[in-house]
């Protein structure tokens, strides 16, 4: 916003429109948000609406959005339906990538490694015992299974467990050249604090949500070196290195490297719509869906309402998150030997 | 063999975590009476105090424990002397006083979480302190958790012995039995309790300090503390130190041993059974009768 308004405005048939914002908390309560986004709509008469965070979030204000007419731009929403959902919902778009497509990503880089030579096929996997944690380890243990691994722990954790022990203690037992875990933040500090007290070192480590986070890299300084997480971004690109730069000038600290530099993207998308068709919100959604644009990202062109420029699977490498797969993406490293702990 | 001592071992260092946040509670619970639902909040403010002054000027935990201690003590006693002191007196009756506070230390909740919010961010914090090995018996233990089990053991043994073998201990116990009969045997409640239960916001402070060390918070985790702790000290026996600190213990070892030899999936579960078991045999905690 500060960006736009600094370059002057966003220019709306030849004239620059300065963005002024209306903001209302939701307290991540979705009835509390519901009703700001219809206070926005219909007293605030505002021209264009920012999407709420976390997939629920996303799916409970897709009804409302769509009743509106306001461009939904999905950001941080992450769903094996999204696609019947942009079909009933035309005005809803997505940005992070299937969850089928993430376990696809790191079936993907497992089976490449394992090709290489550089790991075996024994696999252990934990997953938390939610619907995120249910349906990607669901995802993957399909998948590793056609591509020939061995699960040789497969296990779920209650949600909100921060005790890591028993369980990475048994799959430590398994002597496993992979370990993966469907987590979210505080499980992955957790897994890896523990691997570390217990000396558990596989030859490659996959961890969930938070392993982008730049508190990821801070907590673990060197021992992050080599794990592999969800997202990820290609640090060469011009844009994401400004946008690195410049988030740490304004916020006064890094973004985490998954949605973050997304989220940026997908509001220079919705910015250059607008300059394109005007304030007409039908004509931008139509714009966003079958326009291409330049970002930070690289080139965004959506599809079915889905955006494909997506890295799955990324790594800490130095002091960056690399995209590494899909492996064939412009700019994906080649997944380096994780280092013991 | 070895895996079962494996259990037993990462079960006590898990459950001095539970004992340790706990041990406040029944303080607070046990002997001022005050039902305090903002207890994990508190928790979680020592927990930020500790990340920075760790993070911020490099003060180790351990010493932080020095500052944050009577900061909590302080804290609570003020607490109990401004807002929970007029709940007190007003309350005709043990029932209404356990309602009255539910409902006021409920209000305290929010007004500290959201300081805590606008202060340090929604976001998820850690730090790591003392995350090394210590190997004891072939098992593999973490530093910090085994810190955290020692002061479990030193705080509940300490106060144990101070409720039972000294003369204000006593008192207290008295206190709690029987609040009338004690006030006129010539007890002073109302700074009894107010100490009883600033000694609990301040072993409260110190629990905060130590799962810093080794668990990931937000400014938002407090009710999950406040779930765990009420658990433990129902089960132990409301106002019983020994029973919070052997509930505590065998909750951590029950959790260990059914994430090792049953499905990891099942540990809340199996918390919640116990839990179930010892209010239906055991209504007044694990020690039949309550060492009051």
């Amino acid at each position: 916003m500060k960006d736009v308004n600094d370059a002057g405005g966003i220019n709306v048939g030849g004239k620059k429109m300065k963005v002024e914002v209306v903001e209302y908390d939701d307290r991540s309560n979705s009835e509390e948000m519901i009703k700001a986004v219809e206070r926005l709509a219909t007293q605030d008469k505002v021209d264009f609406i920012l999407p709420p965070w976390s997939t629920g979030m996303n799916l409970a204000a897709a009804p409302i959005f769509n009743k509106l007419g306001y461009p939904h731009l999905a950001v941080t929403a992450n769903t094996n339906q999204a696609p019947q959902f942009t079909k009933r919902w035309p005005n809803l778009t997505f940005w992070l990538g299937l969850p089928s497509q993430l376990v696809d990503g790191i079936v993907e880089t497992f089976s490449k490694m394992q090709k290489d030579g550089k790991i075996g096929k024994k696999i252990a996997m934990i997953a938390v015992a939610d619907q995120f944690g249910i349906e990607q380890s669901t995802a993957a243990r399909e998948g590793l299974k056609k591509a020939g691994f061995e699960l040789v722990y497969d296990k779920s954790y209650p949600f909100g467990s921060q005790d890591m022990q028993p369980v990475l203690k048994d799959a430590q037992a398994a002597n496993p050249d992979v370990l993966i875990a469907f987590s979210y933040p505080p499980d992955t500090f957790a897994i890896t604090d523990t691997m570390k007290v217990l000396a558990f070192n596989p030859k490659a480590v996959y961890l969930g949500v938070g392993t982008a986070f730049p508190g990821y890299k801070g907590k673990f300084q060197a021992s992050a070196e080599g794990v592999m997480g969800v997202g990820g971004s290609d640090a060469n690109l011009k844009g994401i290195k400004w946008y690195i730069q410049h988030h740490k000038e304004v916020m006064g600290k890094e973004p985490d490297r998954r949605a973050s530099p997304i989220t940026y993207a997908s509001l220079q998308v919705l910015q250059q719509a607008i300059e394109r068709v005007g304030k007409d919100r039908a004509a931008v959604i139509k714009e966003i869906n079958t326009g291409s644009f330049e970002t930070i990202i690289g080139t965004v062109k959506l599809k079915d309402g889905q955006n494909t420029n997506i890295w799955t699977v990324g790594q800490w490498q130095g002091n960056d998150f690399f995209g590494i797969a899909p492996t064939n993406k412009a700019g994906a490293k080649a997944p380096i030997d994780k280092p013991k702990w | 063999m070895t895996l079962l001592l494996d259990i037993l071992l990462s079960g006590l260092v898990l459950g001095g975590m539970y004992a340790l946040i706990a041990l406040g509670l029944t303080l607070q619970y046990g002997i001022a009476r005050i039902m305090n639902l903002s207890y994990g909040e508190f928790l979680i403010a020592a927990a930020f105090g500790a990340l920075f002054l760790y993070t911020g000027m490099a003060v180790s935990p351990v010493l932080g424990l020095l500052l944050i201690v009577p900061a909590a003590f302080a804290l609570n006693w003020l607490l109990y002397r401004v807002v929970l002191t007029p709940l007190v007196k007003r309350a005709k009756n043990q029932g209404m006083l356990e309602v009255d506070s539910i409902l006021g230390t409920f209000g305290i909740l929010f007004v500290i979480q959201g300081v805590m919010l606008v202060v340090f961010g929604g976001s998820l914090q850690s730090y790591s302190y003392l995350s090394v090995p210590v190997y004891i018996l072939g098992t593999t233990l973490a530093a910090n958790r085994i810190l955290a089990l020692l002061f479990a053991l030193v705080i509940g043994g300490v106060l144990y012995l101070l409720l039972t073998r000294t003369r204000y201990g006593t008192a207290l116990r008295a206190i709690a039995v029987n609040p009338v009969a004690a006030q006129l045997s010539g007890i002073d409640i109302a700074s009894a309790s107010a100490l009883a239960f600033a000694a609990g916001g301040a072993i409260v402070g110190a629990g905060g300090v130590l799962v810093s060390m080794f668990l990931t918070f937000s400014a938002a985790s407090g009710v999950v503390f406040t779930m765990k702790a009420l658990i433990v000290v129902i089960m132990g026996g409301v106002g019983n130190m020994m029973g919070a600190l052997v509930a505590g213990l065998l909750l951590g070892i029950a959790e260990t041993a059914v994430a090792r030899l049953v499905d990891p999936g099942l540990t809340i579960a199996v918390t919640y059974a116990l839990f179930l078991a010892a209010l239906l045999w055991r209504p007044t905690g694990l020690f039949g009768r309550p060492a009051r």
